[in-house]
């Protein structure tokens, strides 16, 4: 490695226009002419909409328009869809409601969107925003899954009978039901995974544009894939054909899975510009973000782990109610099912598995994937079932862990997932180490003499990333293939440009990606630039989500770069009157081996657009593209461990320590590698400690802003003590797993079992705390 | 935010003018009044800006009693060397509000005017026996919180200082919500020449109110072991999302305890 190529801390490129405040973000973009637009959204939480009077509103000063989704119908546009076919285990397609991007007959939840109003000013858009008068006859809601598919529940959308979307399985159930039949011991828990809300820095935002006299659109929008943004609505959404809908993407505040889906807004922002003439821009405001964008997580699921006599894991069942809100968002389905289901095998030895899965509508936001995506629920259900287990089996958590982690890889699932590699002994003995866990029974009776319950947990998660091949998911009901693209154009002076189908909306894609390119040229970093996020500039990708940049995204850029060194090899052997066999190419030269002849890196470039003496038969330029689609998923892994102290007069939890030991293949930029998983413990720590959405029986989001809502901050989180323990990966040409979700993915299993473990109780619920903790103590006292 | 008119006072006399305009509002710092105007909860027709009255800034410390201009902001009373001498608890407690840029431009007599159920300086004042000074009259902080978000101010009463006499002990303990960081319960304790006093906040349906039990307790023998027992009933507390009223009620307890303990040190 250089001091920039692959392997090598480089700060990253794009943290200077970020830390200096010259980021370009949707709502710095501003169109001549540009009016702002404000959504009148649903008070309530299930309604019918009896009547929309936009007279007094569209009399207002500033007004350009204000339109409903009657309007909105009448020109075509079409209802948000979710990409993902799943089957009930019946046979039957899952039962998908309509969702208008602006309601028609109903609103499904606070913060429906109903109307749009476009105004000069967007001050003026609120003034008339507050004039629309919607009558609406409220009906009851729901918002527990548990309670939305018993009889009797509100009916949400007339074609999902009880609200039940599908009732899906997975695993073979009769051989599972044997295992824990003619179980030693069986752990039974019903384990809850708590809803989030994704809370991106940068809240969702679009700027829709006609052009008449082009008949064209350009979108700007917060979109972590901003191809598929334009795919989909040009072929299911009707706004326009592919090649009059440009779609842009700039720079992107964070998405963490919130902003990979097309929602209402940026339709009907696209729709009203050309309704009403002018470029029309929506920015949320942070409780809007709160209301409308996808939530994450919520599960509520049953479970029963067999084991034998020699503690080893005969069967586990899973029975999982999911909730998916009042509903469907774009892949909503595939995050409760196969990026759920399995990995339900986690690191260990499971010979039979069935998992049960029903997907449920609410009258609350609709949920989709957000950071790790089924992944932090299938771990968080395996990894509290094995302390559990554990701790009633007597053994200790580590021993029983060892006895049934795989140790050969390739290892075949039972629930699909075909393990390539790993070495899940050494995460964790690098975590145990580093947290000096045989330590942890001394520091526990000093914290006791202090009047304080410490105590220590672990957990041992495995991720399914590198999303994903695409024939694979194709066979599982994707509506999309999950390759990657990417192309290299080396400009005539020698300076490279790398379009890229991934998109950076916090990642370092900027640095990662040029490293890449230095480590192959032997150009400075600062001579690669990273194009994305902009549908005209690059060429049809997929974008950026699942952990699959690395894996999928890298890989397309070395299959290009391959490419483009072939070429290069081949101009240059032609000019020194060498074999094509005998070019390298080093520190930014091109060299015949063993010899002193050499051409600088910038004249072989030179020659191929001078093309006065290529090859004979050779195209002039050095500019390569390439699609990669990837063989199978990626398997990163490691162990977390977390060792808590808890005041049991306040119920306050202090973490004392937090250790993760990652195996994430080979690394890149091992700074940003660490800045991943250090932004993915917060937000892990932060759905066991701190974050939960709430709402009340009639369907109110009660935590809608940061007074009620708590996001982790620097003071609740200790220092990280992170490494890694790497097995390449063989599927992929740079060996890499994906490290973005492992955080989340991976933490709040490690804290829950370490507050349990401080209690000595079974269970507590997420987030747990302070009054929860304290409610938890007083409990078992009584 | 709707639009509004905004006036700069020139002096404590000219704001009581301004303040006849339409629905005017006192805007002393703004932490709590221009959040609700930005989401459009608050909508006055008028702000009359008193923050930046010379007249109302600044703290005064002679012998122990101790003068606050209302404008004077918890930045200013949390770094005051004289207070720091005479009351070091005040000083802590301002530092404990908000976070910097809410230290820098709120006020202590727009806290205590707005009451906030959740805000730290009722605690201290009911605590501390102090006196609020307005433009027409003295008001005892025994009569002067009301309830929620309620004083005994009248229309167009202006408060221009608070006053009191440093007592022997004193000290704050704040146990904050998780979200907001607001006060979940923040319990003042003194121990003047009156005896002990315990106000707390944060916990209150009634907003900030005098513990009789803790007073009780404290009585006595103003020491933490006094409190080892105490029970604090649950009946007038808040429940919410964040804390039922039996935590609360716990918290009080704790907290007063942990604040005598602070005081003694």
């Amino acid at each position: 490695m250089g001091i920039e190529g692959v392997g090598a801390r480089v700060a990253r490129k794009e943290d200077k226009r970020f830390i200096t405040g010259g980021g370009r973000y949707v709502d710095d973009m501003v169109v001549p002419g540009m009016k702002h637009a404000v959504f009148v959204r649903s008070p309530h939480a299930h309604a019918h909409i009896k009547k929309i009077d936009v007279k007094k509103a569209q009399a207002m000063p500033g007004v350009v328009g204000v339109l409903t989704g009657k309007e909105l119908k009448a020109d075509g546009i079409g209802n948000l869809i979710c990409g993902w076919m799943i089957h009930s285990k019946d046979g039957t397609p899952m039962k998908m409601g309509a969702w208008s991007p602006l309601a028609v007959d109903k609103v499904r939840y606070v913060g429906d969107a109903v109307v749009i109003v476009v105004a000069d000013t967007k001050g003026q858009a609120r003034d008339a925003a507050e004039a629309v008068e919607i009558t609406y006859k409220e009906l009851k809601a729901v918002v527990d899954a548990t309670k939305a598919i018993q009889s009797g529940a509100p009916q949400i959308h007339a074609e999902a009978e009880n609200n039940l979307i599908f009732d899906w399985e997975l695993g073979d159930g009769k051989a599972t039901d044997a295992a824990i039949k003619s179980a030693a011991h069986v752990t039974r828990m019903k384990i809850v995974n708590n809803r989030l809300v994704p809370n991106a820095m940068e809240p969702r935002a679009a700027l829709g544009h006609y052009d008449k006299a082009e008949d064209h659109y350009t979108c700007w929008t917060t979109s972590q894939n901003p191809h598929v943004a334009r795919l989909v609505m040009s072929a299911f959404y009707n706004v326009a054909p592919e090649n009059k809908l440009r779609v842009i993407a700039p720079d992107v505040g964070g998405g963490f899975g919130s902003k990979i889906y097309i929602y209402p807004e940026e339709i009907v922002c696209l729709w009203a510009s050309k309704k009403t003439g002018v470029p029309v821009k929506w920015v949320a405001d942070r409780t809007e973000s709160f209301l409308s964008d996808a939530h994450g997580r919520d599960h509520v699921s049953t479970v029963e782990m067999a084991f034998d006599k020699d503690n080893r894991i005969t069967g586990l069942k899973v029975d999982t109610i999911a909730n998916l809100g009042a509903y469907m968002s774009l892949f909503s389905s595939c995050v409760p099912t196969y990026l759920y289901a399995t990995l339900l095998s986690g690191q260990y030895n499971i010979p039979a598995i069935h998992a049960n899965v029903r997907t449920v509508y609410t009258n609350t936001a609709p949920v989709d994937a957000y950071r790790g995506a089924g992944r932090p629920e299938a771990t968080y259900v395996l990894e509290r079932m094995m302390e559990t287990a554990a701790r009633e089996l007597g053994v200790s958590p580590a021993e029983l862990r060892r006895r049934n982690f795989i140790t050969s890889f390739p290892h075949q699932t039972p629930v699909i997932m075909a393990y390539d590699a790993g070495d899940y002994n050494a995460s964790l003995d690098a975590a145990m180490k580093a947290a000096d866990y045989a330590g942890f029974t001394k520091r526990r009776a000093d914290a006791a003499k202090q009047g304080k319950l410490r105590g220590i947990g672990m957990s041992c998660y495995i991720e399914a990333c590198g999303l994903a091949p695409s024939s694979a998911v194709g066979s599982l009901g994707a509506g999309v293939g999950l390759w990657e693209s990417a192309e290299v154009r080396v400009n005539a002076v020698g300076t490279i440009e790398v379009l890229t189908g991934s998109h950076s909306h916090g990642q370092g894609h900027e640095t990662t990606f040029a490293q890449l390119v230095t480590q192959r040229f032997g150009v400075p970093i600062d001579s690669v630039s990273i194009v994305h996020g902009d549908t005209d500039k690059v060429q049809m990708g997929m974008g950026t989500y699942g952990s699959r940049s690395g894996a999928v995204g890298m890989s397309a850029i070395v299959k290009a770069l391959d490419k483009v060194e072939a070429k290069a090899k081949k101009i240059a052997a032609h000019l020194l009157e060498a074999d094509e066999g005998d070019i390298v190419i080093e520190n930014g030269e091109v060299k015949v081996a063993g010899t002193d002849k050499s051409l600088p890196w910038f004249q072989v470039a030179l020659a191929s657009y001078t093309a006065h003496n290529l090859p004979a038969g050779m195209e002039p330029g050095l500019k390569e593209t390439a699609f990669y689609d990837p063989s199978n998923f990626t398997f990163p892994a490691g162990c977390y461990i977390c060792e808590v102290e808890i005041d049991p007069e306040t119920g306050t939890t202090e973490i004392i320590q937090f250790v993760a030991a990652d195996d994430f293949g080979n690394i890149i930029n091992p700074m940003i590698v660490e800045g991943q998983v250090h932004g993915g413990i917060a937000q892990g720590v932060g759905q066991a400690l701190l974050e939960g959405a709430h709402y009340d029986s009639s369907g109110q989001l009660l935590t809608a802003s940061y007074m009620d809502y708590t996001m982790p901050r620097a003071g609740d989180l200790p220092s990280f003590k992170v490494s890694t323990s790497n097995t390449p990966c063989p599927g992929n040409p740079l060996g890499v797993k994906g490290c973005g979700e492992a955080g989340a993915i991976g933490s709040p299993p490690a804290v829950i079992n370490a507050i349990t473990d401080a209690l000595g109780v079974v269970d507590i619920a997420m987030p747990a705390s302070p009054a929860t903790v304290w409610a938890t103590i007083r409990a078992t006292k009584h | 935010m709707y639009s509004v008119n905004y006036h700069r006072a020139s002096s404590v006399a000219d704001a009581a003018r301004q303040l006849k305009n339409g629905d005017a509002k006192l805007l002393s710092g703004g932490m709590t009044l221009i959040p609700a105007m930005k989401t459009r909860l608050a909508s006055p027709s008028d702000l009359v800006d008193v923050s930046r009255l010379k007249e109302l800034q600044g703290v005064k410390v002679s012998g122990k009693t101790v003068t606050i201009g209302a404008a004077t902001t918890h930045y200013d009373v949390s770094t005051d060397e004289k207070l720091k001498k005479v009351c070091p608890a005040l000083a802590h407690m301002a530092s404990l509000i908000g976070d910097p840029a809410v230290r820098h431009r709120g006020t202590i007599g727009g806290s205590i005017a707005n009451n906030d159920p959740a805000a730290d300086y009722p605690a201290a004042l009911l605590a501390l026996g102090a006196t609020i000074v307005t433009n027409k009259r003295e008001i005892a902080a025994d009569k002067f919180f009301k309830g929620l978000f309620e004083t005994a101010l009248k229309e167009g009463e202006i408060v221009t200082a608070v006053s009191f006499t440093a007592p022997a002990k004193a000290a704050y303990q704040k146990f904050r919500n998780p979200a907001s960081r607001y006060a979940i319960v923040g319990v003042f304790v003194t121990k003047g020449k009156d005896g002990a006093r315990a106000a707390v906040t944060g916990a209150g349906e009634d907003g900030v109110f005098r513990s009789k039990e803790i007073e009780a307790a404290l009585a006595k023998n103003f020491d933490a072991a006094a409190l080892g027992g105490l029970k604090v009933p649950a009946k007038g507390l808040m429940s919410d999302i964040h804390a039922s009223a039996d935590y609360r009620a716990n918290l009080i307890a704790v907290m007063a305890k942990r604040a005598v303990a602070a005081a003694n040190a």
